[in-house]
C-alpha cells in the first residue's frame, strides 16, 4: 500500500484539502463565525443578586448575540425536563446565594460573628446529545466563575498589601473592598469572545478547525481501514495469504499483523493531519494525553469497522466500493460535514454507530477544554465499538473460510 | 530409507462432495514422489492438507514425525511449499520477495542475505534481482515461486504442478531444478497431471483420481500392471464416430480394451503390429478415415487409460 502513491495522496491530502475548503466556506479564514449558532441556552437565576445577574446577562450581552439564544426560567426542575426533551442545549441554574458567597452583606465583612456562607455551585445542566453546544455554554460559565475567582484574589491581595504598607487606613478597607467586589461582576472586557483572543484576556475560543479537521480526518480514517481491509482479500486472490498461512506463523499471528498494520496507517494518518493542522493553522487541539488516547481510541473503533467491511466482503472490488460508501454515509452520519445538533434527534441517535460521531465528541471536548477524564464516554465508547466490531469480523472471516483451514 | 511423509486415510470433504477419499502412501527420505492425475483429481487438496492449509475431515499425516493436525507448526519447519498459483508481491523485486518471505521462515541478518544470494543463484535471477516481479516473464516468475520455498532448506518440498502454463525451455529448467534439488538430498513431493513430467521425475508415482488414490508404486510396477501390452492409438476424422469403431474393435482377437478419447480410439492390445492390418480393415468396412496411428509402449498414460478408461488429460 505505502508504494500507492494514489491512495496515500488520497489518504493524506484530501482530508487536508477538504478541511481548507470547509474552512474557507465557513469562513475560518475571513474572521467569520464558528458555524454555531443560537445555541438555546436556558438560565435559572435564583441569585437576583449583582453577581447572578451579571452572568444571567453575559448570555444576551452583544458579544454573544449571535452565539447565545437564552432564555429564562424560574423552575429548575422545569428547565432540566426540556433539556431530557432536548429542547435547549443546556440550562445555567445560578443558586440562591450565589452572589453572598463571594461578596459579603453590608457591614458584615469585618464583623466578628460573621460565619462565611457555604459555597454553592452553579449548575449546567447539559443535553448529552448536544455536546458542542452544552460544551460552549459550560466553557462560558467556567470563564466568568474564572474571572470572577481571579478578580476577587487580586482584589484582596492589593487591599490587604495596601493595609499593611499603611496606604489604606482600616476604615477604608471595607468601602474599597466593596467598590471592588462591585466591579468583579461588571468587567468591561467581554467575559467570552469567539474566534480571537482578547489581550490580556485568556478568552474561551471555539476554533471551528478544531471541529472540521477531526470531522475530515475521521471521515479520511475510514477509507483507510477499508483500504487497508482490501489488502487481505488482495492477498488471498494473489496467492501470498495461503503463502503466509503455510509459514510457519499462526493464523492469529497473519490476522493480528494485518489489523496492527491497518491501525497503524490510521494512525499515521489521522496523526499527520493533527500536526499539519497545528502547524499551518494554528489549531488547538487541547489536552495532549487526552488527544493522543482518543485519537488511539477512534483509530481502534473505525479499524472494526474496516475488519467487519472486509469479512463481509468477497473481494477486494468490494471492500473498496463498500468502504467508499461507508466512508461518505459515516462522514454525514457522524458530523463529519454537518454539526450532529443541527440534525434530527433519530439520526443523532443513529449516529452512535459511527466512529465518526464519538470521535468528533471527543475532539469537540478536548477544543473546549476538556481533559483525558471527560473523554471517557467517546473513548470508552470507541474501544467497545472496535473490539465488538472486531469479534464479528473474526467470526465472519472464520464462517466465509478466508482465513479459516 | 525412513519415510518423512506418512499419509493415512486423508479425507477432505465439502459437504456432500468429497474431494479426497481415503487416500494412504508415504515417501521416503531423498525420493521425489509424483502425484498423478487429471484435473480436478484432488491433487492440489491432498498438498494443501499436507502443508497444514486446509483441516482434513478425517485421517492424518506425519511430516517428519509431526502430525499436520496435532503439530501443524513443526511440520511447517519442515517443508517448503510451490505453489500452483504465483504467490508473490508483484510491486516487491525478486530480491526483496525473498527477503520478505525468508523473514516469514525466521531468517534474518547476515543469514537471510547469504541464503537469498544462493537462491537467487540457483534460480538464475542473480542479474535481475533488483527488478520488479512484475516485469518478469511467466517462467522468471515461476522460478521467482520455487525459490520462496527453497530459502529455509526444507526437507520436504512440495511442488504442485509448477510448469502450468509457460514456455517449453523454463518448464525444461524447472525440471532440471528439481533433480538438482533431489541430488542435493532433498525430498520432493511432485503433483502433475504431465505423465512425461512424472515420468522423467520420479522415484515413485501415485495415480490420483476422483479424490482416490487408484495406483501406488515405481514405473515398472506401475506398467507391469498393464501387462506386456502396447497401445494402438488411432487417430480419426472429426466428422466420424469413434465409439461404433470403438465398439467394432472389441470383437478383434487380441484387442484388449478400446477406449475413446475425443477422436482417438486408443487399443489395448499384447501386439500392436498383429493386429494393425484388422483395425485398418474395420475401419475401413465402416467408411471410417483414419488421419494418423501411433504405437505407444506402456506408459504412465496406459496404466491411467487402462485403470480408469479415461486418457489423463480427460
Amino acid at each position: 500500500m505505502f508504494r500507492d502513491r494514489a491512495a496515500l495522496t488520497f489518504m493524506l491530502l484530501a482530508p487536508f484539502l477538504l478541511t481548507i475548503g470547509m474552512g474557507f466556506v465557513t469562513g475560518r479564514f475571513s474572521g467569520g463565525s464558528s458555524g454555531l449558532s443560537d445555541i438555546p441556552v436556558i438560565i435559572v437565576n435564583l441569585d437576583h443578586e449583582q453577581l447572578g445577574d451579571a452572568l444571567a446577562d453575559t448570555f444576551s450581552s452583544q458579544e454573544l448575540a449571535d452565539l447565545m439564544e437564552p432564555s429564562a426560567s424560574s423552575d429548575p426542575a422545569a428547565a432540566r425536563r426540556l433539556i431530557d426533551e432536548d429542547q435547549a442545549a443546556a440550562v445555567v441554574i445560578i443558586p440562591e446565594g450565589f452572589t453572598r458567597s463571594i461578596i459579603p452583606a453590608e457591614g458584615t465583612l469585618f464583623d466578628p460573628n460573621y460565619v462565611e456562607p457555604e459555597p454553592v455551585k452553579i449548575e449546567v445542566y447539559a443535553n448529552p446529545s448536544r455536546p458542542t453546544s452544552a460544551g460552549v455554554v459550560k466553557a462560558i460559565v467556567d470563564e466568568f466563575v474564572s474571572r470572577l475567582e481571579e478578580g476577587r484574589t487580586s482584589g484582596m491581595t492589593s487591599i490587604t498589601q495596601l493595609t499593611l504598607s499603611g496606604l489604606l487606613d482600616p476604615q477604608q478597607v471595607e468601602s474599597e473592598a466593596r467598590q471592588l467586589f462591585d466591579n468583579v461582576g461588571q468587567s468591561e472586557s467581554p467575559a467570552i469572545t469567539l474566534k480571537k483572543n482578547q489581550e490580556g484576556a485568556a478568552a474561551v475560543e471555539f476554533d471551528i478547525l478544531a471541529y472540521m479537521a477531526p470531522g475530515m480526518a475521521l471521515m479520511f480514517l475510514m477509507y483507510t481501514v477499508s483500504y487497508g481491509g482490501r489488502s487481505i482479500l488482495a492477498e488471498r486472490s494473489q496467492g501470498t495469504l495461503p503463502r503466509l498461512l503455510i509459514s510457519p506463523t499462526s493464523t492469529s499471528q497473519v490476522l493480528g499483523g494485518k489489523v496492527l498494520g491497518i491501525f497503524f496507517m490510521g494512525l499515521a494518518q489521522v496523526g499527520i493531519l493533527i500536526l499539519a493542522s497545528s502547524i499551518f493553522f494554528g489549531v488547538q487541539w487541547g489536552d495532549a494525553i487526552g488527544l493522543v488516547v482518543l485519537i488511539l481510541a477512534a483509530v481502534f473503533g473505525a479499524t472494526g469497522w474496516g475488519m467487519l467491511i472486509t469479512a463481509l466482503s468477497r473481494t477486494p472490488g468490494q471492500v473498496a466500493n463498500v468502504g467508499s460508501a461507508i466512508m461518505l454515509i459515516f462522514g454525514i452520519l457522524g458530523g463529519s460535514f454537518i454539526n450532529l445538533e443541527q440534525m434530527p434527534a433519530a439520526i443523532r441517535i443513529f449516529s452512535k454507530i459511527t466512529p465518526n460521531a464519538w470521535g468528533l465528541d471527543g475532539f469537540t471536548t478536548l477544543a473546549l477544554g476538556g481533559t483525558l477524564p471527560s473523554l471517557m464516554e467517546p473513548i470508552a465508547a470507541l474501544l467497545i465499538m472496535g473490539a465488538l466490531l472486531f469479534g464479528i469480523a473474526v467470526f465472519v472471516f472464520n464462517r466465509n473460510g478466508i482465513m479459516q483451514k | 530409507m525412513s519415510a518423512i511423509l506418512d499419509v493415512q486415510n486423508l479425507v477432505k470433504k465439502y459437504g456432500d462432495f468429497t474431494a479426497v477419499n481415503g487416500i494412504t502412501f508415504d515417501i521416503k527420505e531423498g525420493e521425489v514422489f509424483s502425484l498423478l492425475g487429471p484435473n480436478g483429481a484432488g491433487k492440489t487438496t491432498t498438498l494443501s492438507m499436507l502443508s497444514t492449509l486446509y483441516i482434513p475431515t478425517s485421517g492424518d499425516a506425519t511430516i517428519g514425525g509431526h502430525s499436520i493436525t496435532k503439530n501443524p507448526m513443526a511440520v511447517k519447519q519442515v517443508i517448503g511449499v510451490v505453489p500452483q498459483e504465483l504467490a508473490l508481491y508483484e510491486d516487491l523485486t525478486a530480491r526483496e520477495n525473498l527477503i520478505f518471505w525468508g523473514q516469514m521462515y525466521g531468517l534474518s541478518g547476515k543469514p537471510l542475505s547469504s541464503r537469498v544470494d544462493e537462491v537467487l543463484e540457483q534460480i538464475g535471477l542473480t542479474d535481475k534481482a533488483k527488478n520488479r516481479v512484475r516485469t518478469y516473464s511467466g517462467g522468471m516468475k515461476r522460478r521467482v515461486n520455487i525459490g520462496v520455498g527453497l530459502l529455509h532448506k526444507p526437507r520436504l518440498l512440495f511442488m504442485d504442478e509448477p510448469t502450468v502454463g509457460i514456455d517449453p525451455q523454463s518448464r525444461r529448467a524447472i525440471l532440471d531444478t528439481v533433480k538438482d534439488l533431489n541430488q542435493q538430498g532433498m525430498t520432493v513431493l511432485y503433483t502433475t497431471h504431465y505423465m512425461e513430467e512424472a515420468q522423467e521425475l520420479s522415484d515413485r508415482v501415485g495415480i490420483i483420481d476422483h479424490g482416490e488414490l487408484i495406483a501406488l508404486g515405481t514405473q515398472k510396477e506401475l506398467t507391469q500392471q498393464v501387462g506386456h501390452t502396447e497401445t494402438l492409438i488411432l487417430h480419426i476424422a472429426e466428422s466420424d464416430d469413434p465409439e461404433a469403431l470403438a465398439n467394432s474393435l472389441k470383437d478383434l482377437h487380441d484387442v484388449l480394451e478400446a477406449n475413446v478419447t475425443d477422436h482417438e480410439v486408443s487399443i489395448i492390445t499384447p501386439d500392436a503390429e498383429d493386429i494393425l492390418a484388422s483395425v485398418v480393415s474395420k475401419a475401413n468396412e465402416r467408411g471410417i478415415k483414419i488421419r494418423s496411428i501411433d504405437i505407444r509402449e506402456p506408459n504412465l498414460e496406459a496404466v491411467f487409460l487402462h485403470l480408469t478408461g479415461r486418457a489423463l488429460r480427460d
